[in-house]
């Protein structure tokens, strides 16, 4: 029957498309900056634990530890390795005067634990040169690029040098990491040379990383190192979680993203909602006719359930093929867009709710419908 | 005259109230009716009299206040919602004034609907829809949609499904009044010829005074209530007030 009605049949399965676009885009949106505040998490992947100030509240909360931390870790029971990692925004000056802030990575200078997850130019060892730092390939293209007269960029390259905290740094490798929060470019260096780029201060290692020995349960780890540094030990995935929490917390991105969502299921509800109950409404001849001749409210039910899932199927799957191409399209933008499975139930769940509660207030209508509606004309 | 065993309907002092207090409004005072199987019954008078509400009552898609009414032995009041239902789609076909087919659905598929609501398989529902569209003249319309026949040809349509499922009673309402006069007259003769059978009865409302020799009865209604039944021998003048 809702066929029959071209108007309000696209007036709903635009409705439905424009719902399911809002909450996947905006959701997709979300998921990719709150991705984006453990990226560095996610590309040091090898340690298991990273051990911490207790007051750490997240990944980019940076409270330094005494060097020698390092060692007492090393000597608990169970620990493989313990590795200082230093992380800390220093000001680079590059070649043409200006300044940019840069998120520094301090690497172990033995074993260069830590680093980028992939080489784009030069090799990681290449770190134990002299002065050298290896960039990332973001922010060799953006914010570390030249910009000559004519205002063309140039993308810094290996040979380039840049100064840190008045240190001179060469260039010798550009990789590839996940982008991070605060989009500033990645530079990666060996542990020493990091604390002497940054201000002179008498604690400067951010964290110890840490390996657990083959077999070692990693949450009995974390406590023994508690209990036996009395400093934070988290695995990777709970510092993770630790700092999704904070950004959730302490910042209004979640309600900012948030409120478009539930704008998104609003206008859904309204738009679907108010035109299938219309559509309903100028049906309601036939549904009476069924029912006078024997159909049931079941039955009928069906018919309204099977019109709304119809529907519902094809504005979610147009949604949410329109917010794939925006993140397709987006890729390589700064725009963060992250689009797993489970935003894909969620937004799914999400129009099956609207098309429910769409359905639920014609299916009232139909169920008090008395079938002697159909004797009068 | 038909034969006083064959009752199909039969109604002792129905009564029908719409509305409460001030606005409450008799719309059936206390109905006497009887109707046989293999005859056509025609519910006659002005608007207001009662005559919509009589047959939604027989026809079970109304509950009435008082009174006893029977459709083949069958009382809806004792029945509960769902069985009412399954009765009404099992025994009773329905002509509406405006036809009411659904409009995305081609002659066939509606003519099948109350076959298909009865749990039958569609293919066979539209065959079978197919055979009766031929028997009233439509071979060649099987698959048009509502919209693009004519309105005489649409309640043929309306007449077919209501008779696809071989119901004991049909009811019509004003199966004529949204056609012209001779398309009206050639939709009773088919109603005559196809639909009206031994074994079934047929209940017509109208205010249509030129389809009132159809019928092999008239029950006139004033006011909620049947001020008297004339009985019509189709094959001769003889009309009996009874």
């Amino acid at each position: 029957m809702l066929v029959g009605n071209r108007a309000k049949y696209l007036g709903i399965v635009v409705g439905l498309t424009f719902a399911s676009l809002l909450i996947t885009q905006q959701s997709a949106i979300f998921v990719g900056l709150m991705t984006r505040t453990f990226g560095f998490l996610t590309d040091t992947a090898l340690p298991d634990i990273w051990v911490m100030d207790p007051k750490v509240q997240y990944i980019d909360d940076l409270k330094p530890l005494k060097e020698t931390e390092s060692l007492r870790v090393r000597s608990v029971q169970g620990v493989a390795w313990a590795v200082p990692l230093y992380k800390g925004l220093l000001k680079a000056r590059l070649p043409n005067g200006t300044f940019q802030t840069c998120n520094v990575i301090g690497l172990d200078d033995e074993t260069l634990i830590g680093g980028p997850p992939r080489m784009l130019q030069g090799q990681m060892a290449d770190l134990r040169r002299s002065d050298a730092v290896i960039v990332d390939v973001v922010g060799a293209r953006g914010k570390l690029a030249s910009i000559l007269p004519d205002g063309r960029r140039v993308p810094m390259k290996i040979g380039d040098t840049m100064e840190l905290n008045d240190h001179r740094a060469v260039v010798v490798g550009i990789c590839q990491v996940q982008r991070t929060f605060q989009s500033q470019p990645v530079v990666y260096t060996t542990f020493s040379r990091a604390t002497t780029f940054s201000p002179r201060e008498r604690k400067q290692m951010s964290f110890v990383l840490v390996k657990a020995k083959p077999g070692q349960d990693l949450q009995t780890l974390c406590r023994r190192i508690r209990k036996e540094t009395g400093l934070a030990a988290y695995t990777r995935d709970e510092f993770k979680k630790i700092t999704i929490s904070y950004y959730r917390k302490y910042t209004g991105i979640p309600i900012n993203f948030g409120t478009t969502v539930v704008l998104g299921f609003i206008v859904g509800i309204a738009i679907a909602g108010q035109t299938f109950y219309n559509f309903t409404l100028d049906n309601l001849r036939y549904f009476g006719t069924l029912k006078a001749m024997g159909a049931s409210d079941f039955m009928l039910l069906r018919m309204i359930l099977l019109q709304a899932t119809m529907v519902g199927g094809i504005g979610y799957g147009l949604g949410v093929g329109a917010a794939s191409a925006f993140g397709l399209l987006s890729g390589h933008t700064e725009l963060s867009f992250r689009l797993p499975w489970q935003l894909l139930a969620f937004s799914a769940i999400a129009i099956m709710l609207i098309c429910a509660i769409s359905a639920a207030l014609s299916m009232w209508k139909v169920i008090r419908l008395e079938p002697a509606v159909v004797f009068k004309s | 005259m038909p034969n006083t065993d064959n009752i199909a309907v039969h109604c002792k002092g129905v009564t029908k109230t719409y509305g409460s207090g001030s606005t409450r409004v008799h719309a059936l005072g206390g109905v006497d009716l009887e109707v046989h199987t293999g005859e056509l019954m025609m519910l006659v008078g002005p608007s207001g009299s009662g005559k919509t509400t009589l047959i939604s009552v027989i026809a079970g898609v109304l509950d009435r206040d008082g009174g006893e009414c029977l459709v083949f032995g069958h009382d809806f009041k004792s029945m509960n919602h769902h069985e009412k239902t399954r009765y009404r789609g099992q025994n009773i076909g329905f002509v509406f004034q405006m036809f009411n087919l659904i409009p995305t659905l081609t002659a066939a598929e509606n003519v099948a609907v109350p076959l298909i609501i009865s749990g039958a398989k569609r293919r066979e529902a539209i065959d079978r829809a197919r055979d009766i569209l031929c028997r009233v003249g439509l071979s060649d319309r099987t698959n048009s949609l509502p919209p693009e026949l004519s309105g005489g040809q649409q309640q043929r349509v309306a007449i077919a499904r209501a008779m696809l499922h071989n119901p004991k009673l049909i009811v019509c309402d004003e199966p004529t009044s949204a056609l012209d006069h001779e398309t009206g007259y050639r939709v009773m003769e088919l109603l005559r010829e196809v639909a009206v059978g031994v074994d079934r009865a047929f209940i017509v409302v109208t205010h249509d005074a030129r389809i009132f020799q159809f019928a092999d009865r008239i029950a006139k209604m004033d006011d909620g209530y049947i001020i008297g039944v004339e009985s019509l021998n189709r094959n001769s003048s003889d009309n009996k007030k009874m």
